[in-house]
């Protein structure tokens, strides 16, 4: 059952060839014999699941069932969940139980979805590796050895090892395509504001966007068509219709013009990864497209101006963990100072102190201007040259990420070398563009992402190029091995 | 840019962050390390541009103004760490 895709498995309990229960059973089951050695689940809400697979079941039996009803799922424990510790990955949040749901949560829950358990993730979704968990690392199932990206690498690693049919994630500067990069699945980072961003703690808010990870595209656009829309509760929540995401994916991709920046086959890119990427980039040019070059000539500024912003941003929406309402506090303040202090010095981890320490610095007094506005105005430029791209191309493709899944470790005492495992997906996200990750390949055993960035609420457009190249290959289809006792 | 460790102490301090006196060397490091990273910027003249402070370049939303919440303070307190009669409880801030 698990090596089917999300859409098969709809069709499955469609023809009631399975039940829900059946499906969440055998996937509980999985999580209890790989979870263990991947760490990927940080909260297993097995007895809520079961009751969910049986409501899904009698909701198909009554004729009311949607394509998703009965589909076990994975939340990033970033999104909120009623009744449910959301931890964020963190200490601080270690013993918050959220009174409410999340938008996302509460969309694929009412079309019928059975949430399996919470995955892990980088504390407070910064880091690229899963490495600054409060829970430990996530390993990745291509090689234990090896992390699994971040920051949504526990549910990059539930969909690869398929101990979940598909999984939420949220990416501000790749968190969802540098993990679908290095794990062999497919994640879409949509449009800024496309996706509710209610209930999704905030890391930074101009860049923060939830979406899908699953093993297909085609998968991705079932679940896009649920947590998409309109929200008035967060304000800034895009107010457009949302397309049929299913319906487009099998167009052609005759004259589709595809463009390559020179600026993402730089210095810097393994020698491997490139060869897979001119390899796909051909099967696209046999499915009729064409190609050419692009420039995105600002892109080396994407990183730095990233962590100006970034850090900014956190360092504000950071300053309400406050050991007064939820989450951890000091034992024994000697005043509100120290309360402060130290439950906030206890809370956070030392990449989290760094980013807030940072954001703080860059927006103090006499530094506003150098700093923040200086990033601010490199994030025109980007966007500008994006703009400039799409008036020639339909489609940018390019690397995720500059090398396969590192060593556990191998980056985790250098913040820079891991800052810079994102440099492909960061101006992407001050664009404020869709973005996604399809596997195309392997490196060294280990999986090769392709990124496809398109331009402003392009994504049916992004999900049917890349459906078209998944029913021409079936790099998405491969299961790492070891991982299919049961 | 290097930041010393009393320039860290004096960051921590308006971020509201106790840092160990002994970490505060590597935090200075690492701090002036991404600092530097991101003087990177400097090199390109900006003088003339626009910031962007948000991709879709919106305004806030309004909404009419009447009352959308109901009261949930008993649920939103059951999570607290300290509460006593409906108010949260912090040490004795004036004397």
């Amino acid at each position: 059952m698990h090596t089917k895709t999300l859409a098969e498995l709809s069709r499955d309990l469609e023809t009631r060839s399975i039940s829900s229960v059946e499906l969440t059973r055998h996937f509980l089951e999985r999580i209890e014999r790989y979870n263990p050695e991947l760490n990927s689940y940080v909260t297993v809400t097995a007895g809520q699941a079961l009751a969910s697979a049986e409501a899904a079941d009698a909701r198909r039996a009554r004729g009311e069932a949607t394509p998703l009803t009965g589909i076990p799922i994975a939340q990033k424990d970033i999104f909120c969940t009623r009744g449910v510790r959301t931890s964020c990955g963190s200490r601080m949040l270690d013993n918050f139980i959220s009174p409410y749901d999340a938008t996302v949560v509460e969309r694929l829950d009412a079309a019928g979805c059975v949430m399996l358990g919470k995955v892990n993730m980088d504390e407070f979704a910064m880091g690229s590796s899963n490495e600054t968990s409060w829970y430990g690392p996530v390993r990745n199932p291509w090689n234990t050895q090896t992390v699994p990206g971040g920051s949504s690498g526990g549910s990059a690693a539930a969909v690869a090892a398929r101990i979940a049919v598909a999984a939420t994630g949220t990416d501000t500067g790749g968190s969802i395509r540098q993990p679908a990069a290095f794990c062999g699945i497919t994640g879409l980072k949509p449009t800024y504001g496309r996706i509710s961003r209610w209930g999704m703690i905030a890391f930074a808010s101009s860049l923060d966007q939830a979406g899908p990870m699953a093993q297909s595209a085609e998968d991705c656009a079932m679940l896009l068509q649920v947590m998409a829309g309109f929200d008035p509760r967060d304000s800034t929540s895009v107010d457009l219709p949302v397309p049929d995401y299913t319906a487009t994916l099998g167009d052609s991709l005759e004259g589709l013009r595809i463009g390559l920046p020179e600026q993402f086959f730089g210095e810097g890119l393994d020698a491997d990864i490139a060869a897979r990427i001119e390899e796909a980039v051909n099967t696209y040019r046999s499915l009729g497209a064409s190609v050419e070059p692009v420039s995105l000539p600002n892109m080396h500024l994407s990183a730095p101006a990233y962590y100006v912003v970034a850090p900014a941003e956190c360092s504000s929406n950071l300053a309400r963990f406050d050991g007064v309402r939820y989450g951890h506090r000091c034992e024994n303040p000697k005043d509100l100072s120290d309360l402060y202090q130290r439950s906030r010095g206890e809370g956070f981890g030392d990449e989290v102190k760094r980013r807030i320490l940072i954001g703080t610095y860059a927006l103090s007094a006499g530094y506003y201007d150098a700093y923040y506005l200086k990033a601010q105005k490199i994030r025109r430029l980007i966007s500008q040259d994006f703009r400039e791209a799409f008036s020639r191309v339909d489609v940018i493709m390019g690397p995720t990420a500059p090398s396969v899944a590192f060593g556990l470790g191998a980056k985790s005492q250098d913040p820079i070398a891991m800052y810079l495992s994102d440099i492909y997906t960061i101006a992407v996200n001050l664009a404020g563009l869709p973005g996604m990750s399809i596997p195309v390949g392997f490196s060294s055993g280990l999986p090769v992402g392709m990124q496809l960035i398109g331009n402003y609420f392009s994504e049916a457009r992004l999900l049917n190029i890349a459906h078209r190249y998944q029913q021409a290959t079936d790099w998405h289809r491969q299961i790492p091995s070891g991982m299919n006792a049961i | 840019m290097s930041l010393s460790s009393s320039d860290v102490s004096k960051i921590a301090w308006l971020a509201r962050i106790a840092i160990d006196d002994d970490k505060k060397d590597d935090y200075a490091r690492d701090l002036s390390g991404i600092l530097d990273f991101v003087a990177q910027m400097d090199a390109v003249d900006t003088l003339d541009v626009e910031p962007m402070a948000h991709p879709m370049e919106q305004t806030q939303r309004l909404r009419p103004d009447i009352v959308s919440e109901h009261d949930q303070h008993s649920l939103f307190q059951s999570i607290a760490p300290q509460v006593e009669d409906g108010l949260y409880l912090v040490p004795k801030v004036i004397e």
